[in-house]
């Protein structure tokens, strides 16, 4: 018999009970749940009169709605208010451990589940919310569920789930220096589109994610979603064990031991075999800039916008004539020549403390160019916005004319007062470039944290690996 | 949940590939913490010319004339023809309860994003993978013909055309079973309530650091 995957091993570990048509009962281990995808679960919760099956299991963050500045006077957009204090009333209620807005601990949903150790290797882990692949970088299962499923895990613990396909995507060698996480991730949805992962549960492998710390691997995790895959996974390694050793909701030192045994085993068996496998040469990945509406429509830096005319699928071309008409730029264009109005650092993708550090480096000492209107920093937590203060990044970001905000998911689908205007331009650390994802109207181009901060100094797109 | 047996319908095209979630239904409207009433706003930002808000009365907003669903010949479509990909993005379930709240009882695409697919079933909404060359077919038949319909009959699994053609397509029994009877999902799970307790202790035993609690 062949050996099995990583997906394999956790998710046989996690089944309940299997129909003889495959479906199968899946044990959720940990529930991440914010004000955007829960108020109806509860209201359902609440409408057939059932409790929570294990509330330990569950934690609750405010993240899409909240300021990003002036916290103390609280959320001035009623409607935004009434979500949050509808999560905060709910996990009062049934008795959730909730990291309310103006706690220390409260950030964007997948980065306060790493940082507290509620994510754990080998868990499943879910969310209302699609980014919620960003766990599987511990060699967890963790995937994102829509509210009937928040409600469903909520009162049963448990998911009604089909197996998916395995795929894995190597990375072979080593990315140059100035390649972060991002463009790896990018580079692979760039090769394989927005839906070749569905169906799939993606295992990224290779020297060049050996490499990566957790804070890259959460990023390519994160973006696994982009390329239609529900989850994306990580083997573990001594880079997981160490980021996980010592957090707060993490095992106990009694338990370590046993724990880290335990967890060996969280890579594919040499003899797995693979429904699908993809090859990256890591050596040829360049800093990457999306040019259109969705993140498969992405070059490296020094390319061109490519031409619709050039491509022999139509639906494909005309959708990317679309995409060029709404981006408002042309075939042929170098992608240099592309010149931005605002720069927004933050987002499940990027907004860890590794990501502030990139972007400081390429910023520390130039000024952001003053065709950049806006240029926002969002640590992805307040630990995050804590530690970088420790270490001083604010003031490199601040002394450059970039804007140091309060924690959450701000510009990266603007659902707080932070969002583009009709027509502007932005280099973004987040993971959508969709129409209207940053504001009606406005124009997202995907990039890493170094690429949004030179862009932010040149005030069009350059190579980062040049400052 | 209500069931979904036989769907005869007036079907409406919508011509392009990857139609995600924030099209189908833009984040400004999953402020609401109800599951109804997302209707009006269902593809908001092609439908109307003027921007819109949570809470405002969309009967005044201007709305765009050349959008599919505008046009009189498609008002009150039950089945939505759309491209691959369909429903890709975020993992709102409000993209669902526009569709359903809007009128529609189906989708028929080449291929759908996951969690769309999925949370399609717990709404009483019907996702219909058929292959490309047939949607495509449909696509241009709907074009042709005004008032263009097609019959969707679940326990047969097929869809057929006015002049008789049926395509068949494929679903999972479970999910075709709890459609058909409009069945509660978490009600049939509870019958599974020693199994999942008799698991859980055993985990507790093997692994007590995966119940560490929040
Ligand atoms: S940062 Fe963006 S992608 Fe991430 S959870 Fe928030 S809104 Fe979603």
């Amino acid at each position: 018999m062949a050996g099995k995957t990583l997906y394999d091993k956790v998710w046989d570990a996690h089944v309940v009970r299997s129909e003889e048509d495959g479906t199968a009962l899946l044990y959720i281990d940990r529930h991440l749940i914010h004000e955007v995808t829960s108020p109806q679960a509860f209201e359902g919760l609440r409408l057939a009169g059932r409790q929570p099956w294990r509330v330990g299991s569950i934690l609750g963050v405010a993240d899409h709605n909240v300021p990003t500045t002036d916290r103390a006077s609280g959320i001035a957009d009623p409607v935004s208010r009434t979500q949050v204090d509808t999560l905060d009333a709910n996990c009062t209620a049934f008795g959730i451990t909730e990291f309310r807005m103006n706690d220390l601990r409260q950030g964007i949903v997948h980065v306060i589940g790493p940082e507290q150790g509620a994510t754990l290797p080998g868990m499943t882990v879910v969310c209302g919310d699609s980014h919620t692949a960003t766990h599987g970088a511990f060699g967890a299962l963790a995937f994102g569920i829509g509210t009937s499923e928040v409600e469903h895990v909520m009162a049963t613990q448990c998911l009604v789930q089909k197996k998916s396909k395995n795929m894995r995507v190597t990375v072979k060698g080593h990315v140059g220096p100035g390649v972060e996480g991002k463009d790896i991730v990018l580079a692979i949805i760039g090769e394989l589109g927005t839906a070749g992962g569905t169906g799939y549960t993606i295992e990224f492998a290779g020297e060049a994610i050996a490499d990566l710390s957790m804070e890259g691997r959460m990023t390519v995790c994160n973006m696994a979603i982009e390329a239609g895959a529900r989850a994306g996974m990580v083997a573990v390694d001594q880079t997981t064990i160490d980021y996980v050793k010592n957090r707060p909701y993490g095992p106990t030192a009694a338990q370590w031991e046993a724990a880290v045994a335990s967890w060996q085993d969280l890579h594919s068996d040499e003899d797995a075999v693979f429904d699908k496998e993809i090859v990256i040469d890591a050596a040829t990945i360049k800093p990457q800039v999306t040019w259109g509406t969705s993140p498969e429509m992405v070059v490296p830096v020094d390319a061109v916008v490519p031409d619709p005319a050039a491509e022999s699928d139509s639906v494909k071309a005309s959708g990317m004539e679309k995409a060029l008409a709404y981006m408002g730029i042309s075939a042929g264009m170098p992608i240099t020549d592309i010149a931005i109005d605002k720069v927004f650092i933050g987002s499940c993708t990027n907004s860890r403390i590794e990501d502030l550090r990139s972007a400081a480096a390429v910023i520390k000492g130039r000024r952001k160019a003053d065709s950049v209107s806006v240029a926002m920093v969002v640590p992805g937590s307040g630990l995050v916005k804590q530690q970088a203060e420790k270490e001083g990044l604010d003031k490199i970001f601040t002394d450059a004319g970039f804007e140091w905000r309060e924690p959450g998911c701000s510009m990266c689908l603007a659902m707080n007062a932070d969002r583009l205007e009709p027509g502007e331009r932005c280099a973004s650390t987040s993971n959508r470039n969709f129409e209207g994802r940053q504001g009606q109207g406005g124009r997202t181009h995907l990039v890493s944290p170094a690429m949004a901060a030179a862009a932010a100094i040149a005030g069009h797109f350059v190579d980062a690996r040049a400052f | 949940m209500q069931k979904f047996e036989v769907e005869t319908g007036l079907v409406a095209p919508m011509d392009r590939p990857n139609v995600d979630t924030d099209a189908i239904i833009p984040k400004q409207y999953l402020k609401s913490i109800k599951r109804a009433g997302f209707g009006p706003n269902l593809f908001d930002d092609w439908r109307y010319l003027d921007p819109g808000a949570p809470d405002a009365d969309n009967s005044q907003r201007r709305i765009n004339p050349d959008f599919v669903l505008n046009q009189p010949r498609y008002a009150g479509a039950t089945i939505l023809l759309a491209r691959e990909n369909f429903g890709c993005g975020s993992s709102r379930e409000h993209a669902v309860w526009a569709l359903t709240d809007y009128g529609f009882r189906a989708v028929i695409a080449p291929a759908f994003a996951d969690i769309f697919y999925n949370n399609s079933f717990k709404n009483g909404f019907l996702p219909i993978a058929l292959k490309e060359e047939e949607v495509d077919a449909l696509f241009k038949a709907c074009f042709a013909n005004e008032g263009y319909s097609l019959t969707i009959d679940l326990a047969a699994q097929t869809v057929s055309t006015p002049d008789g053609e049926a395509y068949h397509f494929d679903i999972d029994p479970f999910r075709k079973h709890c459609l058909l009877n409009g069945l509660d999902d978490i009600e049939l799970t509870l019958q599974h309530r020693a199994e999942i307790e008799n698991y859980e202790a055993r985990r507790r035993q093997e692994a007590p650091w995966l119940f560490g609690g929040a």
